[in-house]
């Protein structure tokens, strides 16, 4: 998984330089890094010609893109309904415990972040946890430890 | 006729495993003679997640549940004997079912929309023509777009996205507006924490969505579209793109479809995870490169929509009626639903209740079928309570309302709305008062804060929720939370703000006593807010086995050898864990 990042002009030269792409291209930032980072606000804007102040604004406003780095595994937890009304907080909590953060948080090795999301879309299986992409449906309390480990053994 | 060996490999069975079981068919089905080989599919959601990944031989009918690798042998060596029981569903009597049409879950379904999802592979362009894809388009291409709109008018068809506003009609909108360019939009948003169709249409039948996209564009003179998708749907994005590239090669897209003259291209733009982009004027912003907030609603995207010009948007499931309508006639459509809904809808069943999944059901089914017998009832023994419709623009059902004809003007009527398709079945467990708080704090993030009604008024009945939650609410605090509710609803912008309040308002007209409890007694009656309750162990039913000491993650809980153990109350934080490990349901929650 440590391939070599693309550079952000590698990733610029993809799209046309049209506003109607900023939100593309963030996204595409935000993959390759995990972050948009001042430089690269920078240079999206001037590809883009548009003020930097838009980019910032488009950075802040939609959830998923971040101004701070975000960990190598991203838990998500979701808390749409039907995992609210199935026990989705204190599978929450759990995580909370096992990764020693709060939501929003990245562990101080840079390894893991946590996020609470508005339904994936699995609700059949709630409660729903996602690590990077696999999903984990049915979350029984007690299972936290094991899909933590679970992801990051798949990488090894 | 070769045998097909259907596997379902939407986003449920996928996280189940099915991609496991895929290569388990390929690798054995290798050893078999040449001419029995049976053709593998992987195919869209079949609704019932929770019991994946699932299995269906054609032409048998025969559908197996829960299927692991270890059981590939076994289903390859009975095809042409016996099913394999032990994979087979088991119906309410305990008797296993061999085809779909007898399984509970499916026996009162009626698939429109869902017509080829979980039976044809939705990345392959020619399963969707052999199952009578882009027929529609071929006659809706030979048609006037005004006879279309007229055909689309006649079939009753409204949209699916929420608002009900009937598609034919928006679409004549447009039509009579001239322009130069005009926009054909799907939306594939869906931000209603809870649902998941256009997901499951998307992923597995996304031609049906395309082609419904192409017919619009014809029928109001669009020559450009955009597919707004959300990020996060990996699978529907996927297969949608793959869908335009087929599409493209075969001549449905691009320039002089099929030789009718008429050019269309269309692209996806993927979303940027704000449920308020979902807002067809947000939505467009979004597209354009903007910040997505809403604006005003008196310029109508039918004149002035994206870049300025004439646009139309229509939901992903409204879009996927529309070949059908075309190819069987608005008057076989019509004929399926209420006076006033026709068609079907596709819900998502979700919450406490025995079979949860994607179901497809006539207008005008009623809640108690769509519960107790498509869902199988509540699990646990335990009692029905309410049903959320509308998600967080709507309200709950109570029990007292189940039989309930479920369309778009029965739910308005009861101070909820069909929205997009949501349902969440809520048991005793569930505590109204915390869903209201819950449904307010997602309201509270999602508002994109442009106007003061909204950002404002949510936030400060938020804050009265939570204050009623944790035991420290007044009784004065409901006639402030109905007062803001009015002004909210009242005066926001968009329908966001508008509607926000209906959760607290309809939470309060059937479960007042519930919102009394917190106030006046301290107490929550479901068990659910932590403030209010604590965990105890009734020492005659303990059997000192000790597995909530080793669960507990506070170490709140003692014993020693031969005596009923104890929680702490200072040290419990009332994270569950005990209760349901014990075994012997020696802990209660007071
Ligand atoms: C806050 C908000 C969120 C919405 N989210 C969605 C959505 O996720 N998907 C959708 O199709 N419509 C959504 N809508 C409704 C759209 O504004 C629009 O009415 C709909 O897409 C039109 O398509 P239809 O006529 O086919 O229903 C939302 C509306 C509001 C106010
Ligand atoms: S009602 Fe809420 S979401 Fe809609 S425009 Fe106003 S602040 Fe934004
Ligand atoms: S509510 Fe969690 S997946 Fe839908
Ligand atoms: S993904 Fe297989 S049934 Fe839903």
């Amino acid at each position: 998984m440590n391939d070599k990042k693309r550079s952000i002009e590698e990733i610029l030269i993809t799209f046309p330089s049209a506003k109607r792409f900023s939100l593309a291209i963030l996204q595409e930032v935000q993959k390759e890094y995990k972050y948009i980072s001042p430089d690269n606000l920078k240079a999206i804007s001037n590809y883009l010609a548009i003020p930097i102040s838009d980019i910032f604004s488009m950075a802040t406003y939609y959830k998923s893109l971040s101004l701070e780095k975000k960990g190598e595994f991203i838990i998500k937890v979701c808390d749409g309904t039907a995992c609210h009304i199935r026990g989705s907080l204190s599978v929450l909590d759990e995580v909370k415990r096992a990764l020693n953060i709060n939501e929003g948080e990245t562990t101080p090795d840079g390894l893991f972040s946590l996020e609470i999301v508005n339904c994936v879309g699995a609700c059949a299986m709630a409660p729903v946890v996602i690590c990077n992409q696999d999903y984990f449906g049915n979350v029984k309390l007690g299972k936290a430890k094991e899909i933590i480990n679970s992801c990051v053994k798949a990488v090894d | 006729m070769t045998k097909k060996i259907l596997v379902c490999c939407g986003t449920g069975c996928l996280a189940n495993g099915s991609q496991a079981l895929v290569d388990q068919f390929y690798l054995e089905t290798k050893k078999l003679d040449v001419n029995i080989i049976p053709q593998i599919k992987e195919t869209g959601c079949n609704g019932f997640c929770e019991n994946g990944p699932m299995v269906t031989i054609v032409p048998a009918h025969i559908t197996y549940y829960k299927v692991q690798p270890k059981d590939v042998s076994d289903i390859l060596e009975s095809l042409d004997k016996e099913p394999v029981t032990r994979l087979l569903y088991k119906d309410d009597s305990g008797k296993p079912v061999t085809s779909k049409e007898e399984n509970p879950f499916y026996a009162l379904q009626h698939k429109i929309v869902l017509r080829n999802t979980g039976v044809i592979d939705p990345s392959c362009f020619n399963d969707y023509l052999e199952a009578g894809g882009y027929v529609g388009l071929t006659k809706a291409l030979a048609m006037e777009p005004i006879k279309i709109i007229e055909e689309v008018e006649k079939s009753g068809l409204r949209g699916r996205g929420g608002g009900g506003f009937s598609t034919g009609l928006k679409w004549r909108s447009c039509h009579e507006i001239t322009g130069e360019f005009k926009y054909m939009l799907c939306n594939g948003d869906e931000g209603d924490p809870g649902a998941f169709m256009d997901r499951s249409i998307m992923e597995g039948d996304p031609h049906s969505v395309l082609e419904g996209l192409i017919i619009g564009a014809y029928a109001i003179g669009s020559h450009y579209g955009f597919l707004y998708i959300r990020d996060e749907y990996g699978l529907a994005l996927k297969h949608m793109q793959k869908a335009i590239d087929d599409a493209k090669a075969n001549g449905y897209l691009g320039n002089n479809i099929l030789g009718s003259g008429f050019n269309f291209s269309c692209e996806i733009v993927r979303g940027g995870g704000a449920f308020v982009c979902g807002e067809s004027s947000a939505l467009m912003a979004s597209i354009e490169g903007r910040v997505g907030e809403p604006r005003v609603k008196y310029i109508r995207s039918v004149e002035k929509g994206l870049f300025d010009s004439p646009t139309v948007l229509s939901n992903v499931e409204s879009l996927a009626n529309i070949p059908y309508i075309m190819t069987n006639g608005a008057e076989n459509f019509a004929s399926i639903g209420t006076k006033g809904s026709k068609g079907t809808k596709v819900f998502s069943l979700v919450g406490n209740v025995n079979r949860t999944g994607l179901i497809e059901v006539p207008m005008g089914i009623t809640l108690r079928q769509l519960i107790f017998q498509i869902g199988g009832g509540i699990p646990n023994g335990k009692k029905f309570k309410a049903a959320q419709t509308g998600g967080p623009s709507g309200g709950c059902i109570p029990e007292e309302l189940l039989d309930l004809e479920i369309d778009f003007d029965s739910l308005k009527e009861k101070g909820s709305i069909m929205g997009s398709g949501g349902i969440i079945v809520m048991d005793e467990n569930t505590c109204m008062v915390e869903l209201a708080r819950y449904y307010m704090k997602f309201l509270t993030e999602e508002s994109c804060g442009k106007c003061t009604p909204c950002r404002e008024g949510l936030r400060a009945m938020l804050d009265i929720l939570t204050r009623i939650c944790e035991g420290k609410g007044e009784l004065s605090d409901l006639d402030l939370l109905e007062e803001l509710a009015y002004v909210t609803s009242e005066a926001s912008l968009c329908e966001l703000g508008k509607t926000a309040p209906n959760p607290v308002l309809s939470s309060l007209k059937y479960f007042r006593d519930e919102y009394l409890a917190h106030i006046v007694d301290k107490r929550c009656p479901a068990g659910v807010c932590p403030k209010l309750i604590k965990y105890e162990i009734i020492p005659d039913k303990c059997k000192f086995c000790g597995l909530c000491v080793k669960v507990c993650p506070v170490e709140a809980i003692t014993g020693k050898p031969k005596t009923p153990y104890i929680i702490n109350q200072n040290k419990c934080i009332r994270c569950g864990n005990c209760k349901s490990t014990c075994a012997f349901e020696a802990i209660y929650v007071e």
